[in-house]
C-alpha cells in the first residue's frame, strides 16, 4: 500500500479585517499553519506595547530598552517602529486608571492624535484595569480618530454596549470582543456586538489569554474549538480573527518578574522573560491567534522568523 | 467528524468471521447481535468461544487503538510514548507527555559537553506536584569512532542520573555495540533506515528497544515502516526527515493525522522532531518546541536545556497534558510567600491551581512576605467554589483547625478575596478570636493592598 497523504478541508473561513489602512488579519481556510492543507490567509501580525506613561513596573530589561523614550509615547512608538519595524503599535492606557493617574479621556484622546499623525502603522488602543473607565477613554479616542480601522482592546460583557456604539458604529473602527477562555462566552459577546450593528467586519476577538503555566490549557482549547466551529462548523459567530495580548500576562508571570536575588539558581531574568514571551506567543499562534502583542524586541524578532519559516 | 473511534471492521464484517452457530453462549440472541455489538466495542471477542484463532487475530488488530503506546527507559525512569486517540484535547485528553531531550555530539569540544550536564543536572524542579528534568540525553556519533561515542555516552550518563540515552547512529555496528554498552538503561536506538533496516530491527529486537527509524520524506518513511513490520517489530518511533521548521511541522501533524484520522495503523507511532538541527538561537528552539508540545511530537531534541528554556516549555507541557475533565488541583495546606514568619499576613484563596498560581505570584510580586491558606474549595475559581457552597466559613474555619494555623501564627487576621466579601460575618462567627479583612477582587491589585496592609499594621 502507497502512502497517502491526509488534509482536511472545511466549509468555513476565518473573516479576512483590514485594520488600518492596509494590516490585514485572518482569511484563513484552514488550522494554523496548515499551509499543506490550503490557504493560510494573511500572515500573522507582530504587534509592540507602549504606555502613556513611564513603564515603572516593566522588568528592568526593558526599561534599559525603552526607558530614553517612555517619556513621550510618540517618542516610544517611532523608536519601536524606526528599529523593530513592528506591524501595528499598541498604546495601553496604563495611565488612565482611576486608582493610578487618572488620566482624562480626552488626554487620552490627545495623546491617540498625535501617536496616529506620526506613526506609520497602525494602533491598536489598550485600556486600564477598570472597565467602566475604558469605555470613557475609547469613545474619546475613537471620536477624535474616526474612521481609521483601530482596534480597540477591548469590549468586555460590562460595557460593550457603550463601546460597540462609539467605535464600532459611531466612529467607523474595529472593536475587539474579549471573554475568558470559554467557546460559549465568546460566541455570546460577539452575537451581542453584532446585534447592537458593529459589522463582523468591524472586530476581532481576544478569546482569553495566560502565560504558559498559568491555565494556558483553557486558552488553547478556547482557540482550538473556537477555529473548528468557524472552519468545520462554518460559525458566522465565531469566524473574527483573534488578536492575543501576549505581553500583558507573561511580564507578570513570577518567571518574567524574579530578580537573579530571588532565584539565583533561575539564571538571568531578562532572558526568562523573553522565553516565557516567546513561548506564550508560538504557543497561542499554533493555535489560532491572528495577531500577537509583544514586548521585548527580542521576542519580536523570534516570533516574527518563526511565522515566517512556518508559512 | 475528528477523533471519533471508528473501527475498521463493521458489524456485517465480523458477522462472515462466525462461527454462526447462534448458542447464544456470549449473551446475544444470535450471532448477528453479538456481531454488531462488537463492531461498537460494547462486548468483548473473547465472549464467543467458537471462533477460530484466525479471527480473533483479525478482530484483536481491527480493534486495536489507531496509535501504539511504545516505551523506553528502565526500571523508575521507564516512559511511555503514543497511545493517544484524539487530535485536540477537549476531543477527550492527550495521554502521553512529549519528553525533552538535549543533544550530544562526540564531535563537541569538552566545555560544551560540561555546560549541557551542568545543565541537566541543575534544571530539576517540582511544579504543582510534577518534577521536572530532562528525560533524555541524545548522542549523535559524528565522529564514526565507536569508543569516543562510547565513551561521551558513558560520561554523560554516570553524570546525570536520570537521563535515558538516545543512541543516534545509522550504522549498525556502531549502534549495536553502543546498544549492547548500555542495555540496561533501556536506550532509544535511533538510525534504522530503508538500507540498514534489517541489522537495526535486529539490534532492536535483541534488547526489546524502542526503534528510531529514519527516511527522507513522508512517502518513503511509509515504505520503510511496512517493511519493519512485516519483520514483527512495532516498537517504533517516526521521523519523516524534515529539518525545516514547516516540513518538520508538515510531518508531525500528518503522520499523527494518518493515524487517527485515516485510521492507517502504518503511522500509528509516536515522532521524534530535532529542533536542535532547526534553530540556530536558543529562543528560537523554545518557539520551535512550543509549537511541537502543542502538535504532536513524542520526543522534542532541544540542543541544550537551561532555565530560561525549561521554565515555559515544562510549564506548558504540563498544562496540555492536563485532562481537560478535571480541574487542576493544588493541595490543600498552609503556604509560605517569601521569607513569612509568624507575624506575616495571612491569605486565603482556592485550590483551584489557576487561581492560586495566580495569587501567589501577585503575592510574591508585592515583596510582602506572606501565607497563603488553602481550604477545600473542590478545585473551583473562587465565585464558582462560593456558589456551589465548596468555599464558606466551615470549610475556610476547618483548614485553619486542620493546618494548625493557631499554633504556627501568631496573626489572627484573615485577608478573604473581595468577591467573597459577603462571607466575613459568618467566618468571624466560625473562628472565635480571628478578624477578618476584605481583600482585593482581582488579584492584580494585592501587591498595593499588601503593601498598605503591611505598613497599616506597622503602625
Ligand atoms: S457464542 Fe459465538 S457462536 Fe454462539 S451465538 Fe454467540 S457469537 Fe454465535
Amino acid at each position: 500500500m502507497a502512502y497517502k497523504k491526509p488534509s482536511q478541508k472545511f466549509s468555513g473561513k476565518i473573516r479576512e479585517v483590514t485594520v488600518g489602512s492596509g494590516l490585514k488579519l485572518g482569511g484563513e481556510s484552514v488550522l494554523p499553519f496548515y499551509k499543506f492543507d490550503g490557504d493560510t490567509g494573511a500572515k500573522p501580525a507582530v504587534g509592540m506595547e507602549i504606555w502613556d506613561v513611564f513603564p515603572e513596573s516593566w522588568p528592568q530589561s526593558l526599561k534599559d530598552i525603552f526607558g530614553p523614550y517612555a517619556d513621550d509615547p510618540v517618542k516610544w512608538a517611532k523608536f519601536c517602529v524606526e528599529k523593530y519595524n513592528p506591524d501595528f503599535i499598541c498604546i495601553k492606557f496604563e495611565g488612565a486608571n482611576p486608582e493610578g493617574d487618572d488620566r482624562s479621556p480626552e488626554d487620552c484622546a490627545r495623546i491617540a492624535e498625535r501617536l496616529a499623525g506620526e506613526v506609520p502603522v497602525p494602533l491598536v488602543i489598550a485600556g486600564c484595569d477598570s472597565d467602566e473607565k475604558n469605555a470613557k477613554v475609547f469613545t474619546k479616542v475613537a471620536e477624535a480618530l474616526p474612521d481609521k480601522n483601530y482596534v480597540f482592546l477591548s469590549a468586555i460583557e460590562a460595557n460593550y454596549k457603550e463601546i460597540g456604539a462609539a467605535c464600532g458604529m459611531a466612529y467607523g473602527n474595529i472593536v475587539s470582543a474579549e471573554s475568558s477562555v470559554d467557546l460559549n462566552l465568546a460566541k455570546q459577546l460577539n452575537i451581542l456586538i453584532t446585534q447592537l450593528g458593529v459589522k463582523p467586519e468591524k472586530m476581532v476577538m481576544n478569546p482569553g489569554c495566560a502565560a504558559v503555566g498559568y491555565g494556558f490549557e483553557y486558552v488553547v482549547t478556547t482557540m482550538d474549538r473556537i477555529k473548528l466551529a468557524a472552519l468545520d462548523q462554518n460559525d458566522s459567530t465565531l469566524q473574527m480573527p483573534i488578536i492575543s495580548p501576549v505581553s500583558f500576562e507573561t511580564w507578570k508571570a513570577k518567571e518574567a518578574i524574579a530578580t537573579e536575588e530571588d532565584m539565583p539558581e533561575w539564571g538571568g531574568q531578562e532572558e526568562r522573560g523573553i522565553a516565557m514571551e516567546v513561548s506564550t506567543a508560538a504557543g497561542v499562534l499554533a493555535a489560532g491567534s491572528n495577531a500577537v502583542i509583544l514586548r521585548h524586541p527580542k521576542s519580536v524578532e523570534v516570533i516574527r522568523k518563526f511565522i515566517d519559516e512556518l508559512l | 467528524m475528528m477523533g471519533e473511534m471508528n473501527m475498521a471492521l463493521n458489524g456485517m464484517e465480523i458477522y462472515k468471521m462466525l462461527p454462526k452457530k447462534n448458542c447464544k453462549e456470549c449473551g446475544f440472541p444470535t450471532c448477528l447481535a453479538f456481531a454488531m455489538k462488537l463492531a461498537q466495542g460494547g462486548t468483548q471477542a473473547e465472549k464467543c468461544p467458537y471462533m477460530s484463532d484466525e479471527a480473533k487475530g483479525k478482530l484483536a488488530e481491527a480493534t486495536a487503538p489507531p496509535m501504539r503506546t511504545v516505551t523506553f527507559g528502565a526500571g523508575e525512569r521507564t516512559y511511555s510514548l503514543g497511545g493517544e486517540t484524539v487530535l485536540f484535547r477537549h476531543e477527550k485528553t492527550f495521554v502521553n507527555r512529549p519528553r525533552f531531550a538535549v543533544m550530544f555530539d562526540d564531535a563537541e569540544n569538552a566545555d560544551e559537553v560540561a555546560k549541557k550536564i551542568n545543565h541537566i543536572n541543575s534544571v530539576n524542579y517540582t511544579r504543582i506536584s510534577e518534577e521536572m528534568y530532562v528525560e533524555i540525553a541524545a548522542f549523535r556519533c559524528s565522529s564514526q569512532d565507536k569508543q569516543k561515542f562510547i565513551s561521551l555516552i558513558k560520561k554523560v550518563t554516570s553524570e546525570c542520573k536520570k537521563v535515558v540515552p538516545m543512541i543516534i547512529s545509522e550504522d549498525p555496528d556502531i549502534a549495536s555495540a553502543a546498544a549492547e554498552e548500555f542495555a540496561a538503561l533501556g536506550p532509544i536506538i535511533y538510525g534504522a533506515n530503508e538500507q540498514n533496516c534489517e541489522a537495526m530491527v535486529g539490534i532492536a529486537k535483541k534488547h526489546n528497544l524502542l526503534l528510531g527509524v529514519k527516511a527522507e520524506n513522508q512517502a518513503k518513511l511509509y515504505d520503510t515502516v511496512q517493511k519493519i513490520q512485516n519483520m514483527g517489530y512495532k516498537e517504533l518511533l517516526l521521523d519523516a526527515g524534515g529539518r525545516s521548521l514547516k516540513n518538520a511541522f508538515d510531518d508531525a501533524v500528518n503522520i499523527r493525522r494518518t493515524a487517527l484520522l485515516s485510521k492507517d495503523r502504518t503511522f500509528g507511532y509516536p515522532t521524534v522532531t530535532f529542533v536542535c538541527d532547526m534553530a540556530q538561537d536558543k529562543m528560537m528552539e523554545v518557539a520551535m518546541a512550543t509549537l511541537f508540545v502543542e502538535k504532536y511530537a513524542s520526543i522534542i531534541v532541544l540542543s541544550d536545556m537551561d532555565y530560561s528554556m525549561a521554565l515555559p516549555l515544562f510549564a506548558l507541557r504540563q498544562n496540555i497534558y492536563t485532562d481537560p475533565q478535571r480541574p487542576m488541583r493544588i493541595e490543600q495546606g498552609i503556604y509560605k510567600i517569601g521569607q513569612a514568619d509568624e507575624s506575616s499576613p495571612l491569605l486565603v484563596t482556592v485550590d483551584f491551581a489557576l487561581t492560586y498560581f495566580i495569587v501567589s505570584g501577585e503575592v510574591e510580586r508585592s515583596k510582602v512576605p506572606s501565607w497563603i491558606l488553602i481550604p477545600d474549595a473542590g478545585g473551583y475559581s473562587v465565585l464558582t467554589a462560593w456558589a456551589s457552597g465548596k468555599l464558606n466559613a466551615k470549610s475556610i474555619a476547618k483548614a485553619i483547625k486542620d493546618f494548625e494555623v493557631e499554633g504556627k501564627l501568631k496573626t489572627r487576621e484573615l485577608i478573604i478575596p473581595g468577591k467573597v466579601a459577603v462571607l466575613k460575618s459568618d467566618i468571624e462567627d466560625e473562628l472565635p478570636g480571628w478578624k477578618v479583612i476584605v481583600g482585593t477582587r482581582e488579584a492584580a491589585s494585592l501587591p498595593a493592598f499588601l503593601k498598605d496592609y503591611r505598613q497599616k499594621s506597622a503602625s
